[in-house]
Formats: C-alpha cells, structure tokens, sequence
C-alpha cells in the first residue's frame, strides 16, 4: 500500500491516521443525507463489533475507526470496511433506532451575554450581541424570529466534537434555512458551562466552561455531561447526546431556568427523551412533516 | 500508602490509557511515554496496565507508609530516597517511612515512578489514568497536591515468579533523550489540501518545540504552508485551512492557517475544524513526549507497511526487555478491547 488514498466506490477517500486509525472522508462539505449515511455506517460498523477495531467515531462529512493493529488483519477489514460504505451510501435509506431530547434554553440569558460582552474586541460586529448578530446575518427581524426558527425544527448530533459531551449538530432542514454563522475573528477565553453556540452551521452546547469560538445564543440548565454516571439520566452513557441522537431546543424564561437548575442540582429532573426509529428515507421524502412526527414523541 | 509531601511542577496518576470512548470525544490519556511507563511496571513485576506516577521536569517528594519495591523511568533525572541517590531503570526497595525525592531533570521533560503493586485509584471506565481537562479519573481528576494519600493496590503480575528479584535495564535499551527526534509520519487525513512544494517542505523542514507543549499537544514553530486554491465548502469556514469539523487521530498534526503544526498526544481534542497533515506513528510519540522548548523535530514519511513494521519492532523489543528481566509479558495483555 503506497497510495496515500484509497478511493472508494460509492465516493469517499480512505486514509490512515498512523498505525492505529483509519480516516474516511465522504466530501469535503456538509451534506444532511450524506451525515445521515455516515450515522448509518457508525451504527452498523459498531454493531458487527469487528475484532480489534476499539472505536468508530462518526462525524460530519467523515468518520474514523481506530484498531488494534496487532489483532486485526488490515487488508480484511479495509475489505469489510469498503463493502459496508459502498452497501449503505448505495442501499436503501435505512432506519437510526435512536431518541429524541428535549433541550431547554433560556435565550439571550445574562450569562453568556456578560461573557460575550468582555471580547466584542474578537468579534465580526463589537457592536451588537452574538445572538443579534446571529439573527441579522441569518436575515430575522429579530432576536425572536431566530429563537423561533432555532426551536421550530429537530437537530442531529453528528459529530461529538473536541472535548467528552460536546455534541454538535445540525438542523434536519434544507440548506438554505440552515442557520449559518461565522466563529469569532479569535476564540474567546472563557465560555460559560452549558452556553448553546452556533457556529458554521452547526449547533453545539459547551458541556463545561472554558475557551470557545462560536456565537453564544443561551444557555440550557440541564447537564450534557457526567463523567462519573452519577445522575439518573447518565446512567446508561456518560453523555446525555451522543452522535446520531436528535436534539428539540425550547425556549424557556428566567424563572423556568432557575427552577429547572434547582431540580437538575437535586437530580430531581428528568430530561424529557422519547425512544424514536428515525427514518432516513422519510426524512428525504418530506422533511417538514417528518420532522412535526418526530417531535410529536416528545409530547 | 503514598503521601505526597511536594507534588512537583505537575504529577499525574497515569496507566496505558482509557481506550473505547473517541467517539464521546474522550481521548484515552495515560502515560505520554508509554515505553518508559511500560517498563517501569515490568521492573517492579507489576501487571503491564499498573498506574504509576507521571511527573513533568520537577519531581515530587514522596514519603512510603509501608514497605514497597519501586522504579523511575522516563526522562533522566537523580532519584534519592532519604537523600541518598538510586539507579533509575532499576527496582529500588523501599522501607516504610522513607522518602523519595528528585534532583533536577538534566534530559527529557517527563519522569515515571512505578510502585509495587500500582496506584490503587479507582478504576473509571476501565482505566486509572488521569484526563484533567473534564477532571476524570486519576487522583480526583487531577494533578497531585501536598497532603495527597495514595493507596497502593495489588496490581502485581500473577505469572511472575520472580517478583523478588531485583531487576535492572540493559542500558543497551536506554531511551536516547536528545534534544531532537526524528519522527514518522504517516500522510493522509487532509494531506490534499497542501501543495506538494509543501509537503515536502515539510519533510526538510527543521521544526523547533514551542512553549506551547502540553498533554493536549505540542505546537511546533516551522515554515509556513501553503495550501491548493479551492472553493470553500459548505460548512468548512473561509480560512483556506478550515475543514468542515473532523475527527483528529491520537498523533496528528494539525495545522492552522499554515503556520505552527500541533501534533496531538494521549490528551488529544478528538476533533475539530483545522486542516490535518497526516499523523505521527504511535511508537514515535514516546520520544516526542521527553521533547521540551527548544528542542528540534524533523518528520520522516513512512508507509502504512512501514508504520507497522516500525510498531512491531518497538514490541519485538519490549518482549526482548521483558525476558531479559524474567518478565511473563504478553502483548495480548497490553490494550483492552472495551467496545
């Protein structure tokens, strides 16, 4: 094997991350249905629970897996690799058995405000807040009309992006109501725990505080993480949205913020999160009402 | 029982790592230098998955509160127990209430105590090392502190019938700590996305280790890349080294607008929006771990054959190591699969 690439039928190029990783690109651009094949293939490669392979780690436009070179035949699972891409990029759209969760955000909360405040020196526009800047480039009138287009619609985490908890996500909408925004000119320092951002095109939640460079819309009073498994929702994971789980954001008040962080400190709260069979091919048949059947679960 | 008197600059609980969780965005952590970790745990017949103790250029002060049998590896530094000086790469009897303290560190940037038995920290999603950038694991998911009581386990090796032996390196298999490593690159990942002038470049270039060398990763000062003209995707950023957000193996180099490669360690971020370049061979990552401000890194390309020719020589090795000290080891119990 000298070839730097090895192109795969169906699209996507194959490489190797050294001599523990291989690294498959589908494109170099975001696509839902090609995020949706690439969730798909995770789902699959994981559960033939291939020997010597310790990690599949699904993202955006590309995935990765990580092996054991030592118990692991490299041209037989480069072999079963290439059939299972080209079986699912040219099968029928599959199902993702996965859950809906609700995210509560309070909007436009004073936390992130007063920390997006202290580097305006790093942002496209020092003039107006992240969450005004947000709505103006997206073409809202106002900071309401994104809220309402942020909550409308369900999100796919695609990629469990940088640090253990960080899910990042894009909206199950066409392209051009995607909302859209740049990341900071430079990464602020600080980030409050649990700020929801955008950037890019995607939506991620800070599972703790610390650096960060996309535009700050809220804040959500739920975990997203929990290492130790302590609390009755982590029980069964560690993180609360891995890869391939939907995300419905809602708005919420002060008061309900307040009230929810009480509960969540007390492991009092439940996050509402329905078990949903997400199908690939609705999906691509009529988004919109599709996605009206999906949150319906979470009623 | 340990008690940490001084802690050092930065010392951390640390075993071979946390492997199975990437796709959570958690990185498996562990000792940076594993061969130098490795080896301590055979010299005092541990289990090849003992915690020990990873300290970074000051060493701590630490006081035994039973009898034990321990050993230093890693970078070259002067070991003392009561003030008096001990061989590194050697199993040191230790009695209760002596103290183990350090002179400076004259070569490398990180040091290894393993003790008889391991570090008894409870074990976290299968492994004790410690990840301090969510404080998991370890020592309360953190860097040692004065005061710190360590329990010390059980994790001997079963097979090893000769645990009381003292046991001592062939200095033959001595780590070269220079100050500069030639390591092996295996390109791939976003590698088109650079002009074949740099590439090359890349592979004469001289790159010198910058402060900015840590657990996460060390940032490297070079010559500036350049990358192939192109449309900029949807989802990618406008930067011409901005991709749409990927996954970054253990050991790869990422580089940021061209300037100043990151080469990711066991801390690694398991992904971001930053160009890759291709990714250093797991073995090699050892040696650039003892590597401090200013030291030099020159990269060498390597095949896929040749990167696992290379891992499989640094095993063939470990197992020569292992029966030169009558050590059961197996590589069958290095890495678990945990998925």
């Amino acid at each position: 094997m000298t070839e730097m690439y090895l192109q795969l039928s169906g699209g996507g190029r194959l490489s190797f991350g050294g001599d523990e990783f291989i690294f498959v690109e589908l494109s170099e651009e975001m696509r839902i249905q090609q995020a949706l094949t690439i969730q798909t293939l995770a789902r699959t490669l994981t559960a033939m629970n291939l020997p010597g392979v310790t990690d599949v780690c699904p993202a955006h436009a590309s995935y990765m897996i990580r092996y054991i070179p030592e118990r692991v035949n490299l041209p037989e699972l480069l072999a079963t690799l290439q059939e299972v891409h080209e079986e699912t990029i040219m099968g029928r759209p599959a199902t993702i058995n996965t859950r809906i969760v609700e995210v509560p955000v309070y909007y436009n909360d004073p936390w992130t405000r007063e920390t997006l405040m202290k580097f305006r020196d790093r942002h496209h526009d020092p003039s107006s807040t992240d969450i005004e800047y947000t709505a103006r480039v997206n073409g809202f009138e106002s900071i309401d009309e994104l809220i309402a287009a942020h909550t409308r619609h369900p999100f796919l985490v695609t990629f469990m992006n940088f640090v253990p908890g960080n899910a990042e996500s894009v909206q199950l909408v066409p392209r051009h109501l995607q909302i859209e925004a740049p990341k900071y000119k430079s990464p602020r320092t600080e980030t409050p725990s649990r700020a929801v951002g955008h950037g890019g095109a995607f939506a991620n939640i800070y599972p703790s505080a610390g650096a960060g460079g996309v535009q700050l819309l809220g804040r959500t009073p739920i975990n997203v993480v929990d290492m130790a498994q302590s609390c009755a929702d982590f029980r069964e994971r560690p993180v609360l949205l891995p890869a391939g789980t939907l995300i419905s954001f809602r708005a919420i008040s002060e008061a309900e913020y307040f009230d929810i962080r009480a509960a969540v400190d007390a492991d009092e709260y439940r996050v509402r999160v329905a078990d949903i069979e997400f199908s690939v091919g609705k999906h691509i048949e009529g988004w919109e009402a599709y996605n009206d059947e999906l949150l319906e679960a979470l009623q | 029982m340990m008690q940490i008197i001084m802690p050092g600059l930065q010392t951390l609980v640390q075993d071979s790592g946390r492997d199975g969780y990437y796709a959570l965005g958690m990185p498996p952590a562990g000792a940076l230098d594993q061969r130098s970790y490795t080896l301590g745990n055979m010299l005092v017949g541990n289990d090849s998955r003992a915690a020990g103790l990873e300290f970074a250029f000051i060493g701590p002060t630490i006081q035994f509160q039973s009898d034990t049998v321990i050993a230093v590896t890693g970078a070259e530094v002067t070991a003392l127990i009561d003030g008096e000086p001990q061989p590194m790469w050697a199993s040191v009897p230790v009695k209760n209430g002596q103290t183990l303290s350090f002179g400076p560190m004259t070569r490398g940037s990180r040091g290894y105590i393993a003790v008889r038995g391991g570090v008894d920290v409870p074990k976290l999603l299968g492994s004790r090392s410690t990840y301090q950038n969510v404080q998991f694991g370890g020592h309360m998911g953190r860097a040692l502190k004065p005061g710190d009581v360590l329990p010390i386990g059980t994790q001997i090796h079963s097979e090893d019938g000769h645990a009381d032996r003292i046991r001592e390196l062939d200095p033959k298999y001595l780590p070269s700590l220079d100050s500069g490593a030639d390591l092996a690159v295996v390109t791939g990942l976003c590698n088109y996305r650079f002009t074949p002038e740099s590439v090359q470049l890349f592979f004469e270039a001289n790159f010198t280790v910058s402060h900015e060398a840590n657990r996460t990763g060390y940032r490297l000062i070079g010559p500036a890349l350049e990358f192939v003209e192109r449309d900029v995707p949807f989802g990618a950023g406008n930067d011409p080294s901005n991709v749409v957000n990927l996954g970054y193996p253990l050991g790869s180099i990422q580089i940021p607008s061209g300037n100043e490669p990151i080469c990711l360690l066991r801390d690694a971020v398991t992904g971001g929006g930053y160009v890759t370049f291709g990714t250093i061979v797991s073995t090699d990552l050892d040696a650039l771990a003892q590597l401090k401000t200013p030291d030099t890194v020159t990269f060498t390309s390597v095949s896929i054959t040749e990167a696992h020719a290379r891992r499989r020589y640094a095993h063939n090795e470990l197992a020569q190591i292992a029966k030169s000290l009558k050590y059961p080891w197996a590589l069958e119990t290095e890495r678990e699969e945990t998925q």
